[in-house]
């Protein structure tokens, strides 16, 4: 597999990009973190991948698009998978008081996740083929109080990727939208954890499965379906009396 | 999506794998290697102490920092260089054995020492200088490590082998996390043909025959190890049955023979009348008489290393009140052998052990400096905790040790006096001068 992960110093992509390293796929990465991106590519070398390529940069920053999709294409003579897995969660409290804060927070959730989509589009769409898949949450199926600017930035890339999987449909390009539930990053590692938290590597299994089977929506764990489905079913004079 | 700050919450509670002492600690993450110390800990009151934490797979508290904060290891899981003509591995210090071991395995390559788990970190196999089935050839863990970077308090760094900071090489090496980080690592990998073992089963039904067995087996096979019935006593004393092997030097036995390696979980704390003499003597006869007198065969290295990882979280077994693991060695002098005393006196003791291990350690000294390993016969017990009784018993074995000259293994230990620790590592004073002054450990403040 040829795939280019952007936003690859994130802990779900990093454990996405080992199983295709073990795999011995090939790789190219872009994040803004160059010293991570290097110990990263380094790490993936050992575990089997076949080459690695990187370039460092700001997802936000469009004017750099075409370049990465280029030096990508160039450097593993064609790419059959897009992962655009960047996002920050910011803090709810702040961005309700700084619209500077909250711009970023929907810039590189909901607007650059959207237009890095499109880009891959148009990459793909000349050759009929390939995978473009988008790290979502189940935090943009309902809007709840406690974070609603990540949130609404997702349903928008939620709704924009649902309107790009029907423009390539014909075209033979797949758009796969996923959506994890809570993931255990390393600082709740020793948290009394419930049973909804997953680690990155079974996040990580889902989306290479989802990715190979050009599945459109898939919520991982499997379970969070359900839960979601439960969750928006529930009435909206309901649901803004409730504290989540 | 990741966190800010570390967070900087009480309510973790924290068990080693023995689940006895329980511990509170906040919890920090290092986020990478790269990361500095005062970023790690960035909003800790400055009056607590640091331990570095991998796994929690140690039994007792030499991992533990109750009401102080453990340094979670979990993001160094990066792998950095594996030279395909030297076998020289350099690797983060939070990766497990287990994820090593799957990597190179496939490319011909094994570690040169492991325990009976391969769910412990890197870091944690050299803090505690773990030795495994072939001490007898290889010595421990720490023989083998080529260099390693220790991160200090202070946000220095310092990267230790034998001829570069050799004082703090030493120190490090079973050092228990107490002179800083273990960041980084090299080890010298040993080449290997294929994933099997070749293995021959024989029981024992005396102690003596044991040592018959270890002593022509040890020259012969790179593996040797027995397991033992501590509850049979007189003319079959320490009965048991003897595993030894080695690795398989053809290459065309295919992994395709592995059965899948399914790893089943142990669902809840089991109640605690499960585990009774009564059921322990059960389980050791049967455990005995269902093994044949002789047989070999080949098996694959999870099962042959690695038998109990095949079941998550096993320990509890032991129900909530958790167990003690008490690994003693004494001098090895034939069958005057204080081993005999020992076993003698825990087969009369009324306790039980449910697992029991015996095995000769080789002569190769290791590098650390309060390394456990020394030249003689090592024996563990797995011994329900039942309260002053079971700690009775198991000071009255440290004087039993203590008088034959051998010592008790930190990294399994709960218990243990500060006159026996003193006894055990006269290396203690020099040690200090190598100890970072704001890492600690509930082990520690016990012992000193």
């Amino acid at each position: 597999m040829k795939i280019l992960i952007l936003g690859a110093t994130s802990a779900i992509a990093e454990a996405v990009a080992r199983k295709i390293a073990s795999q011995h796929g090939e790789l190219f990465l872009v994040a803004r973190n160059g010293q991570t991106l290097e110990m990263i590519s380094q790490d993936l070398i050992v575990r089997g991948a076949t080459r690695v390529g990187q370039a460092v940069g700001d997802l936000t920053f469009q004017e750099k698009y075409t370049e990465w999709f280029e030096a990508a294409d160039h450097f593993m003579k064609g790419i059959d998978v897009v992962l655009i897995a960047h996002g920050t969660l910011g803090e709810q409290r702040e961005l309700e008081k700084d619209p500077d804060l909250a711009f970023d927070i929907f810039n590189v959730n909901f607007i650059s996740a959207a237009l890095l989509s499109q880009a891959a589009a148009n990459y793909f769409e000349k050759g009929r083929r390939g995978v473009i898949a988008v790290l979502g949450s189940v935090a943009g199926d309902r809007g709840r109080q406690s974070n609603y600017f990540y949130g609404s930035a997702k349903a928008g890339l939620d709704q924009f990727l649902e309107g790009l999987r029907n423009r390539m449909f014909l075209s033979g390009v797949s758009v796969v939208t996923i959506k994890p539930g809570f993931v255990s990053t390393p600082m709740t590692a020793h948290l009394r954890k419930n049973f909804l938290f997953a680690n990155p590597e079974v996040i990580a299994s889902g989306i290479l499965k989802a990715i190979v089977k050009k599945r459109d929506i898939v919520y991982l764990p499997w379970f969070w379906k359900y839960i979601m489905c439960v969750i928006k079913m529930i009435p909206e004079f309901i649901f803004k009396r409730l504290k989540l | 999506m990741t966190l800010k700050y570390p967070s900087l919450d009480w309510d973790h509670t924290i068990e080693s794998w023995g689940k006895y002492p329980k511990s509170k600690s906040i919890v920090c993450s290092l986020g990478s290697r790269k990361q500095e110390f005062s970023q790690s800990v960035q909003g800790v009151e400055p009056e607590l102490s640091y331990l570095a934490y991998g796994r929690g797979r140690s039994y007792g508290d030499s991992c533990l920092n109750d009401g102080n904060v453990l340094l979670s290891t979990e993001k160094l899981s990066r792998f950095i260089s594996l030279d395909a003509q030297t076998g020289i591995l350099k690797v983060e210090a939070g990766l497990t054995l287990k994820e090593v071991l799957d990597h190179i395995v496939p490319q011909g390559w094994f570690l040169p020492v492991v325990p009976g788990t391969q769910f412990v970190t890197i870091g944690g196999a050299i803090a505690n200088d773990i030795h495994g089935k072939n001490h007898h050839v290889a010595g421990t863990f720490g023989c083998h490590v080529k260099s390693l970077e220790l991160l200090r308090s202070d946000g220095s760094r310092r990267v230790c082998s034998l001829t570069q900071n050799q004082d703090w090489f030493k120190a490090t090496v079973g050092g228990l996390g107490l002179t800083g980080i273990i960041i980084w690592a090299e080890i010298q990998l040993k080449k290997i043909a294929c994933p099997w073992i070749s293995r021959e089963t024989l029981r024992f039904s005396h102690l003596d025959r044991f040592f018959e067995y270890t002593l022509d087996s040890d020259s012969k096979f790179e593996y040797t190890v027995g397991w033992m019935d501590c509850l049979s006593q007189g003319a079959q004393l320490g009965r048991g049955v003897f595993f030894r092997g080695n690795h398989l030097l053809l290459k065309d036995v295919s992994e395709n023979k592995v059965k899948s390696d399914k790893i089943k979980t142990f669902p809840f704390n089991a109640p605690e009348f499960v585990l009774n003499r009564f059921s322990m003597k059960v389980f050791n006869t049967v455990y005995y008489h269902t093994h044949p007198s002789k047989k070999a065969e080949l098996v694959h290295y999870r099962p042959f290393f690695f038998p109990l990882d095949g079941i998550n979280h096993w320990n509890r077994l032991y129900g909530k009140r958790g167990f003690f693991q008490y690994q003693c060695v004494v001098p090895f002098e034939g069958t005057q052998s204080p081993i005999y005393d020992i076993i003698e006196t825990f087969a009369r003791s009324g306790l039980g052990s449910f697992l029991t291990v015996i095995k000769t350690f080789g002569q190769k000294p290791s590098p650390g400096l309060l390394s456990f390993p020394r030249p003689g016969v090592t024996l563990t017990l797995d011994v329900p905790n039942e309260g002053k009784k079971t700690l009775r018993v198991l000071e009255r074995l440290d004087e039993k040790v203590v008088e034959a000259g051998g010592r008790v293994y930190p990294a399994k230990d709960a218990r243990m006096s500060k006159e026996s620790f003193q006894n055990y590592f006269p290396e203690r004073a020099e040690f200090e001068k190598f100890k970072d002054p704001h890492f600690s450990s509930s082990f520690w403040r016990r012992v000193t």
